[in-house]
C-alpha cells in the first residue's frame, strides 16, 4: 500500500486563505500601482513604455491593471512612478475599479456594484458550483484554475465545485479575449445556466484582450459578450488571484473573504 | 558554433509544379517533413515554403505562386503531413492546393465565396466564421455521432471532438480547432521587435519560455547577435523547468482519469511547488519576461545554490512519486495498449516530441540541432520507445523528467560560478532578411519563421509541435473506448491555443 502512507507523508500543506493570512499569496507580485505622479509637464513617454496601452498620462497618471500584462516595462523604466504590487486581492466587481489609483466616484460605485451582487447572490448560502469557459486563452489561466483543486488550495474545503453541467452552475468562469468562434458556445451555455448566476472574467486577455488584440477574429475581452461581474486581472492571474475573484462571486467581499 | 537556424535566402526555389517533385526527392534522401508555410508577398503573389528538417538543420523548397494564380497541385497526396497546413492556407489565404483529398476548413470556418482576412483591404476587419461551411456529419447504419466541446466539463481548452460510435467504441473521431483561432501571428506586426518577445509567450501559455526562446533567437540569428553565456544557462533552467511542470500536467491528467487520487494529489503539490520555485526565480509563474532579444532581462532572484536545493528537494520527491505510479498496476492497466499510433503513420507523419518519441522517433531538437547551452551541459536524450501507446509516451516524459531536473540543477551550479556574468548583449539594428529556428519545446520542436524589414516585424510565423501533431491524433483512435479517451488526449499533451493559432 505504497500510496497510503505517500499521501500521509506530508501533513495538510492547504493554505489557510482566505481565513488566515498566506505568505505566499500576499507576497506574489499580482499587480502595478502607481506610487508616484511626475512633476506637473513630466508625463511626456509615458504612455508609450506600455504595449498594451495600459497607461494613460493626462493630468493624473493611471494605470488600467485590465489592460495591464505585469510585463514590467514601466517598472524598469520610471520606477519612482510604477512599481509592483504583492497582493492576492487584485479582483474587482465593475471593469473602471480596475483603474489604479481610483477613479473619482469610485467609492460610490463600488459600493452600489456591491450591493446590488450582494441581493443577486444572497441564495448562495455556503456552496456554489462553477462552469469554465474558454473562449481564446493561451491555456495558462486553465492551468492556474486547475491549480485551485489542487492540495495546496484545495477549491472544496470552500464550498466550490466545478461541475460538468451549465444546469448546476451559478458561476461561470470565462478566460480568453473573446474569439468569433467561442461567441455562440459562451453564450448558449450563458444562458442554459439557471438564475441568478454569475460571471467571472479570468485573465488579461478576457477583461480587454489584452495583446492578442485586435485580430480579425479577437475581441476586446468576454465583456461585450456576457455581463462580467466579477474581474481578475492578470495575465495569467495567480491561483490566489483568482479565489479571490471567486469569493466575490459568492458575496464575500470584506478582507480576507468574510461577508462584508 | 553549430547553428539550428538557417537564414532563408539560401532556400531552394522551385516552379510550382514541381513542388511536390522536390519535397518527396528530399524525403527520400533521409529528410523528414517539418512544415508548410506561406505568406502573401507584396506585388500579390504568394510564397510557399517546405520546411524540411535534415540531420543537422533545416532545409526549405519555395515556390511562388502568381498574383491572380493562387492555386497548385496539392502536396498532400503525396505527403499526407501537409495536409493540415495546406488547410490553414487555404482558410487565411484563399490558397487553392488542388486535389486536396480533404480540404475541409481548419481554423476559419468561411463559405467558399468569401474573401480570406488576410486578402481584405484592412486585414483586421472582423471575420464570421460560418459553421455551416464545415462537413456535415457522416454516418453508416447504425452509427451515430456525439459532439463533445467546445466547452468541455472541466476546466479545459476550447476544442470539439466528434465521436463517431457504435455505442462502445470509436471507429472514427474528427477533431474541430477553429474555436479558438487568434490568428496572434498577425499581432506580431504591430508590435515592435523588442515587445514581440512578449507576444510569443503567449501564442502557447503553458510552453511561453520555448517561444520566447524560439522567437529570440531567430531575431538573433537575423542580426548576428552572440548570447552571452550566462545567458543561455538562465534559458536552460527556465526552459527545462517548464517541461518538467508540462511533463507533470500531462502525468496529472492521466491520474485523474485513472481515479488515482493520492498519485493525484501529489503530483499536483509537486507542480505547485514548481511553479512557486518558477516565480521565485523571476517573479512569474510561467517564466514570462525573462527571455529577450539578446539575452535574458537578469540575474536569478534568488541564489543559484538555494534554488538548486529546493529543485533537488522537489526532485526526489517527485522521483519517488513516479517510481511508485509506473509500478501502480491499476494505473498502468489504464494506459497499456490505450491509443496506438501505427508506427508507419508515426514515421510518414513525422511526429514530434514524447509523441514521436513514444513511437520510436528518437528526434529531439536539443541534441540533433543543438542550440544553447545544451552542449556544454552534455544533454543526453531519453531515447525513443517502440510502444506506440499512452503508456509509452507517459514513460518517455517519467524519463525526461530525470534528464531535466539534472540539465537545470547543472546550469544552476554553473551560475553560481560565474564570476562576472553579463546577461544580456545590446542589439545593433536588425538587417532585412528571414530566420527559421527551431528549439525543443515541451511538446517537440518548435519552429520560428521571422522576417524583418525596415527594422520593422514583416512576418512572424511560430511552428508548435502540436500543430503537427494534432493531425495524427484521430489516427490513435483503433478499437479504443470511450473510457480510453482521457489517457489518449493527455499521452497527446497537446495545447490548443498552439494548434489553433
Amino acid at each position: 500500500m505504497p500510496w497510503v502512507t505517500r499521501g500521509l507523508r506530508e501533513g495538510v500543506v492547504t493554505t489557510r486563505y482566505p481565513r488566515r493570512p498566506d505568505g505566499y499569496g500576499e507576497g506574489f507580485r499580482a499587480a502595478v500601482a502607481v506610487v508616484g505622479q511626475p512633476p506637473s509637464g513630466g508625463s511626456a513617454g509615458l504612455a508609450e513604455l506600455c504595449p498594451t496601452g495600459a497607461i494613460a498620462a493626462g493630468a493624473k497618471v493611471s494605470v488600467d491593471r485590465g489592460r495591464c500584462i505585469l510585463c514590467g516595462r514601466c517598472v524598469a523604466a520610471r520606477p519612482e512612478i510604477f512599481a509592483f504590487e504583492a497582493s492576492i486581492e487584485t479582483s474587482r466587481l465593475h471593469r473602471n475599479l480596475l483603474v489604479t489609483p481610483p477613479e473619482e466616484g469610485a467609492g460610490e460605485l463600488e459600493r452600489r456594484v456591491r450591493d446590488a451582487l450582494a441581493e443577486r447572490v444572497r441564495h448562495f448560502g455556503r456552496s456554489f458550483h462553477v462552469r469554465h469557459v474558454d473562449a481564446g486563452s493561451d491555456g495558462s489561466e486553465e492551468w492556474e484554475i486547475a491549480a485551485l483543486t489542487g492540495p495546496i488550495y484545495d477549491l472544496h474545503r470552500l464550498g466550490i465545485f466545478f461541475t460538468a453541467s451549465p444546469r448546476h452552475a451559478d458561476v461561470l468562469v470565462v478566460t480568453g479575449a473573446g474569439t468569433a468562434g467561442m461567441t455562440e458556445p459562451l453564450r448558449r451555455t450563458y444562458e442554459a445556466m439557471p438564475d441568478p448566476k454569475v460571471v467571472v472574467a479570468v485573465g488579461t486577455d478576457a477583461v480587454s484582450g489584452g495583446l492578442v488584440h485586435p485580430t480579425y477574429l479577437t475581441g476586446g475581452g468576454v465583456g461585450d459578450l456576457v455581463p462580467v461581474d466579477v474581474w481578475v486581472p492578470g495575465s495569467p492571474p495567480s491561483p490566489f488571484s483568482i479565489l479571490h475573484g471567486l469569493l466575490l462571486a459568492m458575496g464575500k467581499f470584506g478582507e480576507r473573504g468574510a461577508r462584508r | 558554433m553549430s547553428v539550428a537556424g538557417i537564414a532563408l535566402t539560401g532556400q531552394v526555389g522551385v516552379q510550382r509544379p514541381e513542388l511536390t517533385a522536390a519535397v518527396v526527392e528530399a524525403l527520400s534522401g533521409g529528410g523528414r517533413f517539418a512544415g508548410l508555410l506561406g505568406a502573401p508577398r507584396g506585388d500579390g503573389s504568394f510564397e510557399l515554403q517546405a520546411v524540411i528538417a535534415t540531420t543537422s538543420g533545416f532545409s526549405t523548397i519555395a515556390t511562388r505562386l502568381p498574383a491572380g494564380e493562387l492555386a497548385y497541385p496539392s502536396l498532400s497526396l503525396a505527403v499526407p503531413a501537409a495536409s493540415w497546413y495546406e488547410r490553414e492556407l487555404h482558410d487565411r489565404y484563399g490558397v487553392e492546393p488542388v486535389g486536396h483529398p480533404r480540404l475541409d476548413p481548419l481554423v476559419l470556418p468561411l463559405p467558399d465565396g468569401d474573401v480570406r482576412p488576410a486578402l481584405q483591404p484592412d486585414p483586421l476587419r472582423p471575420a464570421t466564421p460560418d459553421p455551416g461551411a464545415l462537413e456535415a456529419h457522416a454516418s453508416g447504419e447504425g452509427m451515430f455521432t456525439i459532439p463533445y466541446g467546445p466547452v468541455r466539463s472541466g476546466v479545459f481548452e476550447a476544442v470539439e471532438y466528434l465521436v463517431e460510435t457504435f455505442g462502445e467504441d470509436i471507429p472514427r473521431l474528427r477533431t474541430r480547432v477553429h474555436h479558438k483561432h487568434r490568428a496572434v501571428d498577425v499581432r506580431f506586426l504591430a508590435l515592435d521587435p523588442d515587445d514581440g518577445v512578449l507576444l510569443a509567450e503567449r501564442v502557447e501559455g503553458t510552453a511561453s519560455v520555448a517561444h520566447a526562446i524560439g522567437y529570440c533567437r531567430a531575431l538573433e540569428e537575423l542580426g548576428s547577435t552572440p548570447v552571452p553565456a550566462a545567458a543561455e544557462l538562465v534559458r536552460v533552467v527556465h526552459a527545462e523547468l517548464e517541461r518538467i511542470v508540462n511533463h507533470l500536467e500531462s502525468m496529472i491528467r492521466h491520474t485523474e482519469g485513472s481515479y488515482q487520487a493520492v498519485a493525484n494529489a501529489r503530483l499536483a503539490l509537486h507542480k505547485e511547488r514548481l511553479m512557486r520555485l518558477r516565480a521565485e526565480l523571476c517573479g512569474n509563474r510561467f517564466g514570462r519576461n525573462v527571455v529577450v532579444p539578446g539575452g535574458v532581462s537578469g540575474p536569478l532572484r534568488v541564489a543559484p545554490g538555494d534554488a538548486r536545493r529546493e529543485l533537488e528537494r522537489i526532485g526526489d520527491a517527485l522521483a519517488g512519486d513516479t517510481a511508485a505510479l509506473m509500478a501502480t498496476p491499476s494505473f498502468l492497466d489504464r494506459l497499456r495498449g490505450a491509443g496506438v499510433l501505427p508506427p508507419e503513420a508515426v514515421v510518414d507523419h513525422g511526429a514530434l516530441g514524447p509523441v514521436g518519441r513514444g513511437s520510436g522517433l528518437a528526434d529531439d531538437t536539443r541534441s540533433s540541432r543543438p542550440y544553447g547551452a545544451y552542449p556544454d551541459l552534455g544533454f543526453r536524450s531519453a531515447g525513443a520507445r517502440a510502444g506506440g501507446d499512452a503508456l509509452a509516451r507517459q514513460a518517455v516524459r517519467s524519463e525526461e523528467l530525470e534528464e531535466s531536473f539534472r540539465l537545470a540543477g547543472e546550469a544552476l551550479e554553473e551560475l553560481a560560478h560565474e564570476r562576472r556574468p553579463l546577461w544580456r548583449e545590446g542589439r545593433g539594428p536588425l538587417p532585412d532578411g528571414a530566420a527559421l529556428v527551431a528549439v525543443e519545446a515541451p511538446q517537440g520542436e518548435l519552429l520560428y519563421l521571422v522576417e524583418v524589414a525596415g527594422g520593422r516585424l514583416d512576418r512572424v510565423k511560430p511552428r508548435p509541435a502540436a500543430f503537427h501533431n494534432f493531425a495524427l491524433f484521430p489516427r490513435a483512435f483503433r478499437g479504443d473506448i470511450f473510457t480510453d479517451f482521457v489517457f489518449i488526449e493527455a499521452s497527446f499533451g497537446l495545447s490548443i491555443a498552439g494548434v489553433a493559432g
